[in-house]
């Protein structure tokens, strides 16, 4: 190991000893209205992936919206 | 056309899996017991959407069940059946129907606080049969309050052409045309609970394919001073690769005042093609008389058309490649959403937690740039702009058991 590297992992290693668990700044009682259905992020899923597949239809874009896709359905 | 290589990116999504397969290693989270699987539920639901003479309708239902709270096993069955007379339809080819069945299974596994997905999702039609396996991992971390999933998709697709017999009439696929397509798609997200009552999603998809990427269907139309009309069509010609970019942040947001949550989401996209797109949407869900719930959404989509998309080309070979799919073109499409949701208990049924009514209504509204209708009639490229108004319903009954 060159000394760059060796030095990197000493300070990497220092780091990581000074490291604690990161205190949860939401505790589990204080997620009373998180836990509401609706606050869900897919409250329905099989509404929420037929809407998806509409939209990609007829739009250019897709992606990074949560439906997985599985045919054309375009001609 | 300069097309993206995958590669790189593809190397850099592989070390950020493994990396994630490392945090997820049973000695990192040797408490772990908090991760959750999806609730137990079934779904029936029909589908409409009815708009420039398409008719799209058919029924989903969709079952999900966990066994020893370790696996859960999701199936879904899915049916579009189709009636077109659209404006690319009665352009260029007579009225049709069609059927498309899609069937899906997949299982996730739940490991302290890592959640491994695996799926596959099998599609039908009478000129398209598509293939789709999928794998994610998911983690929780940091007291919960943090959800890392990444994703990988692969998609194999066999596309045909159906041609009418001209002994019978009858629709049947023509033996001389046959391609493929393939389709890799990368994804990441970051759900993180920001507060006691907000709650942020952060995700990005890479999606590659390569094939056969344009509608056998579709023709592009050019000028032509010998034909009666002015112009006369050929076929589209698209590039064989295609590589997209999407990313998109969500936050979700529980009101401090009354019991109602409101949402708020935009995306930003862009591909190889040169379409860039981004869309905005804002939701409000609100709860009343204990057992209704009631909510409201708005969408606003726009880009830009494709580098090779023109409505009416000056000749027939001007470009490399040449397209005129309205998707491919400049537009904005404004859709305002409603839906009522009833929830109901059965004494009769002890083993039903609970379920739920549903009616929703979409309506779209797209308005193109550069697409222009060709059963108005008028002279070669100043036709009217060519307009969409579309409305979707869902009618759907859920259950959770």
């Amino acid at each position: 190991m060159n000394r760059p590297s060796a030095i990197a992992c000493a300070a990497a290693l220092l780091l990581l000893a000074g490291c604690k668990p990161i205190e949860p700044w939401v505790k589990p009682y204080e997620r009373e209205k998180l836990a509401d259905p609706i606050m869900a992020l897919e409250r329905d899923p099989v509404s929420g992936s037929y809407l998806d597949h509409v939209f990609e239809l007829r739009e250019g874009a897709r992606g990074a919206m949560g439906s997985a896709g599985g045919g054309c359905g375009c001609n | 056309m300069a097309c993206a290589r995958p590669g790189r990116r593809a190397r850099v999504f592989a070390a950020a899996l493994a990396l994630l397969a490392a945090f997820a290693a049973p000695g990192f989270a040797p408490d772990a017991a908090a991760a959750v699987l999806p609730d137990d539920r079934a779904d029936i639901l029909y589908h409409r959407y009815e708009g420039d003479n398409v008719i799209v309708d058919g029924p989903s239902l969709l079952v999900r069940k966990k066994f020893a709270d370790k696996v859960s096993v999701v199936a879904n069955y899915y049916l579009d059946m189709v009636s077109s007379a659209s404006v690319d339809v009665l352009s260029t080819a007579s009225p049709y129907t069609d059927e498309r069945t899609q069937m899906s299974l997949g299982f996730d596994y739940l490991r302290g606080k890592t959640t491994y997905s695996v799926g596959y999702i099998d599609g039908d039609e009478s000129d398209y049969l598509a293939r789709t396996a999928y794998l994610s991992i998911s983690q929780d971390m940091f007291g919960d309050l943090t959800t890392i999933s990444l994703g990988f998709r692969r998609g194999m697709n066999d596309v045909f052409r159906n041609v009418k017999d001209p002994a019978t009439g009858a629709k049947r696929r023509d033996p001389t045309f046959g391609e493929e397509m393939d389709s890799r798609a990368w994804n990441v997200s970051l759900t993180q609970v920001l507060t006691r009552d907000l709650i942020g999603v952060l995700s990005y998809e890479l999606v590659s394919d390569e094939g056969f990427l344009n509608n056998p269907y579709r023709q592009i139309r050019y000028a032509d001073p010998t034909a009666p009309r002015g112009f006369s069509f050929a076929p589209e010609v698209y590039p064989r690769t295609k590589t997209s970019s999407a990313a998109a942040g969500r936050l979700k947001y529980s009101l401090p005042w009354w019991r109602a949550a409101v949402d708020g989401s935009y995306r930003f996209y862009s591909d190889t093609w040169g379409v860039r797109a981004q869309t905005f949407q804002l939701g409000y869900a609100q709860p009343v008389f204990g057992n209704w719930l009631f909510d409201v959404r708005y969408r606003y989509y726009t880009q830009d058309a494709a580098d090779f998309y023109r409505d009416l080309f000056p000749r027939r070979n001007t470009l490399n490649f040449q397209g005129r799919d309205k998707e491919l073109s400049t537009f904005a499409a404004h859709t305002v959403g409603v839906g009522a949701t009833w929830q109901f208990r059965m004494n009769r049924m002890p083993w039903l937690e609970r379920g739920t009514v549903n009616l929703r209504y979409d309506y779209m509204m797209s308005r193109y740039d550069d697409f222009r209708d060709l059963t108005a009639g008028g002279r070669p490229g100043a036709e009217p702009l060519f307009e969409l108004d579309a409305s979707v319903v869902q009618f759907f009954v859920s259950a959770w058991f």
